[in-house]
């Protein structure tokens, strides 16, 4: 009786174990060739909301020592808890170039992530890439951004929307610039935004929308050029210990 | 097992040899399996949690503060009438600390800010998953007892859709992901109720086939159906993955079954002079067709609107003498679409469609070659276009619209896993399989009717989104808690203007009265708002008063009476009751005029947006204001400068809170500026 129940056993476990391992195998990515350099082609600093699909997809190309591109390459996507790559890994196409989905993880902020291909001595190759993630909050400050700051404050024009920067005398700050923007408080920001650009000894073209946004509407601004300023913005105060 | 010294009767005697040392016996023994409930009590998993948390708040500056919030024990948000039991808070204990916000790992982050709060709505409202569990198994994956598992951040705004029916600003992969359901025609096939009782009504508007074969070829409906999006990308008809003979047979049925379309339907007569090579390019773009229609450029690019069709290879489709007669007036064919009554001479629709004639793609139909339809064929094309639900989208001669043709969604989004059949290899969970749905259909068996759809990942993503929000909880809500969308409006001018703006098809682009499109201003109150004569003119030739804006106002060649009697209508009911448009006067007294000025230029900068001077100013954010005296009434400039969102919702000129005195001086500066009509009247 023994005998059976440990004969049992072991033919589950050896079940088990089989069906775990194909479970955790993956397809197998075979490289027939390795570059020496990885360089990004499009698909950086794009903003997004959390755990949404980015708009655009990474696009990553991987080149030999004489800079041309090379087709066949193993190319590897990682990144912080709740990223998700749709492949995460794959070879570089006839262009030598890969290309991914991402969908950043659930918590807003910034996204380092990590492209990574193999030399032929199997050495790794790293290429950071920084994304940004919006929350509810900041993504309510991104449309107000669109809508009423963008046409000033955004020098890039688009399609949709022809940049008013160059006419302007007093030329407004990007949103990105984090070297001007991160002296100010946030009760600046608020003054600067509510009152216009006089209420801070500024340009008057900067005109108030204290009575066209709501206080929380402001506030969802602000939290939104918070995080999209570079270098990052740190938030001044007490810095609690135990980090 | 006792040591061998012992025999069985001692140890008895031993534990129970007089009655009180057995009652201390029993009672111990019983006392041990009851010790078992506090100590699995004291060792949970939630109260290792809370052990940490006070750990951790412990080592930071605002300790005190944080160990006065802190509360031990079972936490509960009860709220009857969501029917939500929320223990999350018991483990999740600083989801309301704003000073967390460096905190990263779970469970202590503090929650983002939203517009709601925590104990007026609980958690699973929005994340789902097992509100009474304390375990973290039990709470965020489905068990056996529990098939709701937490919501994946990726579709989050699906549960704001559950009582917001109304577009929300901070949700624009829902509001994506429904307007999709409306674009793609997903509603013609699968029925959505909404919880007021009305449906999800479709916005694609497909077009009739019941006068096909005057439109285009036999052999360019079987190269569509075999897939649309190789005529045009940007097509929302689905490929649908029918076999040369379905495809064959199915283009002869519609061919068979199409009548002559009824009306006038006389070519033009060719013109005798040859027409400028540019001159149909100029005139695509006069008419400005590029506003709704798209054309696909070498780069690839699609470039235009998407009210309409894309026309990149548009020859290769339309026959030359349809073409004619939808240029010359589209009502013949078509009395419902969006596409406006262009008053064309016939040497403009020579022109023309000429030009969109010439669009063609000599690839598209070069290996098509069929041979004339047998009555079998048309017979057995009849009975896969009933089995495919083509009449679903489309009007037929001869087939019925299917009623419940594929499965409802209404309650999808809490649709049970166990009756679901998932793809092996995929997990097992309700968004993972709408989204494979969606994107792949047919991978769930070749004999499935669901057509292919050429999705982004993006636009898998809001569908998928748009679908979780349909859940019990959206259809059993108390109507008072839900936000409802504004109701559609089927608002109709009345009398001849009523038919001309039918026929112009004002409502493709202008909104009036909560009905029509939002690619041009909102003409509820334009007769407060417009001076008749320049209305009058602007309906002549329209000017552009955005120079920034690509999408404009076609010129529709309309008659000296069509004119009339639209600036008439226009000018007496679209009024609005917040003011008299003669409560200003026409001119003021130079030294206000000066006053104005001062004030456009320094205190308000307004140049900063907007063009006064043409030489000096430069901001074109807004509309240009060189003839603004000589377009808008001094009322309505009087009411915008006070308040423009009371005007116009949403309008992006921001209120400057401004006294009366500047309004009216602001006022008698901006009628002053008369542009081209002003010079004229000095000569």
């Amino acid at each position: 009786m023994k005998r059976f129940l440990l004969t049992l056993l072991a033919i589950s476990l050896a079940v088990g174990s089989l069906g775990c391992a194909r479970k955790s195998s993956e397809p197998d990515l075979k490289p027939t060739a390795s570059g020496s350099a990885l360089v990004e082609s499009s698909g950086g600093k794009q903003i997004g909301a959390v755990g949404a699909l980015l708009a655009q997809p990474l696009v990553v190309q991987v080149n030999d020592d004489q800079g041309s591109a090379v087709p066949g390459a193993l190319v590897q996507f990682t990144g912080p808890p709740g990223v998700a790559f749709d492949p995460p890994q794959g070879i570089t196409d006839s262009s030598g170039q890969f290309t991914t989905n991402v969908a950043l993880g659930g918590m807003a902020g910034r996204y380092e992530l990590t492209a990574s291909t193999w030399t032929k001595a199997q050495k790794r190759i790293d290429l950071k890439l920084e994304e940004i993630a919006l929350g509810y909050q900041q993504q309510l400050g991104h449309q107000l951004d669109e809508k009423h700051c963008a046409r000033c404050h955004n020098p890039e024009s688009t399609t949709e929307r022809l940049s008013n920067f160059d006419n302007l005398e007093v030329k407004p700050h990007a949103f990105t610039e984090g070297d001007t923007l991160n002296k100010m408080s946030d009760a600046d920001l608020s003054a600067i935004i509510s009152h216009g650009g006089p209420a801070l000894n500024r340009s008057a073209l900067m005109p108030p929308y204290g009575l066209t946004l709501g206080k929380a509407e402001i506030q969802a601004l602000i939290s939104f050029i918070r995080l999209v300023s570079f270098p990052p913005y740190q938030a001044s105060g007490t810095v609690y210990g135990g980090k | 097992m006792g040591t061998p010294k012992n025999t069985p009767s001692s140890i008895w005697r031993e534990l129970f040899g007089d009655p009180i040392r057995a009652f201390g016996v029993v009672s111990l023994l019983l006392l041990l399996p009851l010790a078992i409930a506090p100590a699995k009590n004291y060792f949970s998993e939630w109260r290792h949690y809370q052990n940490q948390y006070l750990k951790m708040i412990r080592s930071r500056g605002e300790a005190v503060t944080l160990q006065r919030h802190f509360q031990g024990g079972i936490q509960q948000i009860w709220l009857p009438e969501l029917g939500v039991v929320d223990r999350c808070t018991t483990c999740h204990v600083g989801l309301k600390e704003a000073s967390l916000a460096d905190v990263t790992t779970q469970p202590f982050r503090r929650h983002p800010v939203i517009p709601h709060r925590l104990d007026q709505f609980g958690c699973v409202v929005c994340h789902r998953g097992q509100g009474q569990a304390t375990t973290v198994e039990e709470a965020h994956r489905s068990t056996l007892a529990w098939e709701q598992p937490i919501l994946p951040a990726r579709y989050i705004e699906a549960s704001c859709g559950q009582c917001h029916l109304n577009a929300l600003t901070g949700t624009p992969q829902l509001n994506l992901g429904r307007h999709l359901l409306s674009r793609y025609g997903c509603v013609h096939c699968h029925t959505i109720k909404l919880p007021a009782g009305s449906a999800v009504q479709p916005t694609d508007d497909p077009p009739s086939l019941e006068h096909i074969a005057d439109k285009t070829t036999r052999e360019w409906i079987y190269s569509w159906l075999k897939d649309p999006q190789a005529y045009a990308v940007t097509a929302t008809m689905p490929n649908f993955k029918l076999s040369d003979a379905a495809a064959r047979d199915i283009s002869a049925f519609l061919i068979a079954s199409s009548t002559p379309i009824p009306g006038d339907t006389a070519p033009v007569a060719p013109s005798k002079t040859l027409p400028d090579p540019t001159a149909g390019a100029t005139l695509y773009g006069q008419s400005f067709c590029a506003s709704c229609h798209a054309v696909q450029n070498a780069a690839g690019n699609v470039v235009g609107g998407d009210v309409g069709p894309e026309l990149t290879r548009v020859g290769s489709k339309v026959k030359p003498e349809w073409l004619q007669v939808w240029l010359r007036n589209p009502r013949i064919y078509d009395a419902a679409t969006a596409m406006p009554h262009y008053r064309f001479d016939d040497r403009q629709v020579g022109v023309l469609a000429g030009f969109l004639g010439n669009k063609t793609d000599p690839d598209l139909l070069a290996n098509v070659h069929l041979d004339p339809a047998t009555p079998e064929q048309i017979a057995h094309g009849k009975t896969l276009a009933t089995e495919f639900g083509c009449a679903s989208c489309h009007e037929i001669n001869g087939t019925k619209k299917p009623e419940n043709f594929a499965p409802e969604l209404t309650r999808v989004g809490s649709k049970p896993t166990n009756q679901l059949i998932f793809l092996p290899g995929m997990a097992h969970t309700l968004p993972d399989y709408i989204a494979a749905k969606i994107r792949n259909p047919r991978s769930f068996g070749a004999a499935l009717k669901m057509p292919q759809f050429s999705f982004t990942p993006a636009q898998v993503d809001a569908l998928t989104t748009a679908l979780l929000s349909l859940t019990d909880r959206a259809q059993s809500l108390t109507l008072s808690l839900a936000v409802p969308a504004p109701p559609a409006s089927n608002y109709q001018p009345a009398g001849k203007a009523g038919q001309l703006i039918s026929d112009l098809a004002c409502f493709s682009c202008h909104a009036i009265n909560g009905r029509g499109g939002d690619m041009a201003p909102d003409l509820t109150w334009e007769g407060s708002s417009v001076q008749s004569q320049w209305l009058e003119e602007f309906l002549n030739d329209p000017n552009t008063l955005r120079p920034a804006l690509i999408r404009r106002m076609p010129k529709f060649n309309l008659t000296d009476g069509e004119i009339k009697e639209l600036s008439d209508y226009i000018m007496t009911v679209y009024q609005t009751p917040a003011f008299d448009r003669d409560s200003m006067p026409a001119s003021y007294p130079l030294a206000e005029v000066e006053q104005g000025k001062q004030l456009f230029y320094s205190k308000y900068g307004c140049q900063s947006c907007h063009i006064v001077d043409s030489k000096a100013d430069k901001g074109y954010v807004g509309p240009t204001l060189t003839q603004v005296g000589s377009r808008l009434n001094p009322a309505w400039i009087y009411h915008w400068l006070k308040n423009p969102q009371a005007l116009r919702p949403g309008t992006t000129e921001p209120n400057r809170g401004m006294s009366d005195e500047d309004a009216r001086a602001l006022t008698a500066f901006l009628i002053m500026q008369k542009g081209t009509a002003k010079q004229e009247v000095k000569k």
